[in-house]
């Protein structure tokens, strides 16, 4: 009987998919990673709906409601919750709005922005309401492992994955841990 | 050596002369204790807490303690690992330290020792505080946002460069950093970078105008080796990729 695969959840919430493009440059690696696990939701297979899944990987922090609702689902149904990167961790670059009411900074885009035509605050219902600061997502679940980087390099995914799959406690080298 | 000049530190025999801090004594041993308000150039402050050591079972600033002969001080322990991971991550979650977007990145004191520490997030609930930028000085840029309160830049502008250009003002939680002028603006002081002021910022809130990124991720200064191994930014020179002007 061939020994079931651990199913891997992952999203990108209000980051800029590097993390995930530094899990891509795991390379031949990800062969290797075919091997142990299986993609349940996440951008590489496209697979809309979350099921069960053993763990799940978050990049990037909150920043509306659609964030905080994928969050809670990500963990009501994985065993194993990572923040994976600075975003996830700490905010991050989308954090630097905090410094700013949020009305500013859409009047700013949008109605104070350069070349703009019949300029207006996007108010689509199907748009994703803002929350007013953007947050890490340790502030709203229990997030059980972090991994920081601007993104993690793929050796840091790497050595991570490997010992977390292991069963191992992580411990990372000096060179991959990086918060940029 | 006699027996009554040394301590022992993590097991490790140190010696000191009469008036030494431990934190000297084990700076001058060639021994690593993590710290930040810490400069072997100016008097200790004592406020950042993070050279927190274990004097004969009680903690103890090592930057203020004074050495004693025959102490036991124990230093590289998981008990104070983890209060100093505590103090760091207080410290990044206090100010805006978005390590991404910072120039200082890489050579940043205030994130070498939380690698040393080995801080993998901030913990604690962020509180973004809001503060402003100061750009107006034509070489100089001061970002409040990552203002520790070491108080070397104060100690510096005051008692090596005779400027008096900076000061903290408030108390507790609302204690921050002003520049001594009317306007509260770096532009109309007469800081210049040449200053010691401009050197010995832990972490990327003086920061030079008109270059910026110029060494490239991989290669800066605590990106191969650790500060234990590497030593204090503020200590090395800018041709080691440090800020101490020759």
């Amino acid at each position: 009987m061939i020994e079931s695969k651990l199913k891997v959840a992952t999203c990108s919430l209000c980051g800029c998919f590097g993390c995930h493009m530094s899990l891509l440059d795991l390379d031949e690696r990800l062969f290797d990673l075919a091997e142990k696990i299986e993609f349940d939701r996440s951008p590489l297979t496209d697979i809309k709906e979350l099921g069960e899944c053993d763990i799940g990987i978050i990049e990037g922090g909150i920043a509306n409601v659609e964030n905080v609702h994928t969050l809670l689902e990500f963990r009501a149904r994985c065993k194993v919750l990572i923040a994976m990167g600075a975003c996830a961790i700490s905010g991050g670059v989308p954090a630097m709005r905090n410094q700013y009411e949020l009305k500013d900074c859409l009047e700013e885009s949008y109605t104070r922005g350069t070349g703009l035509v019949d300029a207006q605050i996007p108010n689509d219902p199907e748009i994703p309401l803002l929350l007013d600061q953007v947050h890490p997502i340790h502030e709203v679940v229990k997030i059980d492992y972090f991994l920081p980087g601007c993104p993690p390099s793929a050796d840091a995914i790497w050595t991570f994955v490997s010992q977390l799959l292991a069963g191992q406690p992580i411990t990372l080298p000096y060179t991959q841990i990086h918060y940029d | 050596m006699s027996e009554e000049s040394t301590f022992t530190l993590d097991g490790r025999k140190v010696p000191f002369r009469d008036g030494q801090t431990i934190m000297a004594a084990a700076l001058a041993a060639g021994v690593y204790i993590p710290h930040l308000c810490f400069n072997p150039e100016f008097p200790p402050h004592g406020s950042c807490r993070v050279c927190l050591v274990k004097v004969n079972g009680r903690m103890q600033a090592s930057c203020t303690a004074p050495a004693m002969a025959g102490q036991v001080v124990q230093s590289e322990t998981e008990e104070i690992r983890e209060i100093r991971r505590g103090i760091l991550q207080m410290l990044f979650v206090e100010g805006n330290h978005v390590c991404p977007a910072c120039e200082k990145s890489g050579a940043c004191q205030l994130q070498a020792v939380a690698y040393y520490v080995g801080m993998l997030a901030p913990h604690y609930t962020h509180f973004y505080p809001r503060r402003p930028v100061d750009a107006s000085h034509p070489d100089a840029l001061l970002d409040f946002n990552r203002c520790i309160l070491c108080e070397l830049c104060v100690r510096a502008s005051r008692d090596v460069d005779g400027k008096n250009v900076f000061a903290v003002q408030g108390r507790g939680i609302k204690a921050h950093l002003v520049v001594n002028t009317p306007s509260g603006k770096l532009g109309a002081t007469d800081f210049s970078l040449s200053d010691k002021a401009a050197q010995v910022c832990p972490t990327g809130t003086i920061l030079s105008k008109h270059s910026g990124y110029e060494i490239p991720i991989g290669q800066r200064l605590y990106d191969r080796k650790p500060i234990n191994v590497v030593g204090d930014v503020a200590a090395l020179a800018v041709s080691k990729g440090g800020r101490r002007h020759d």
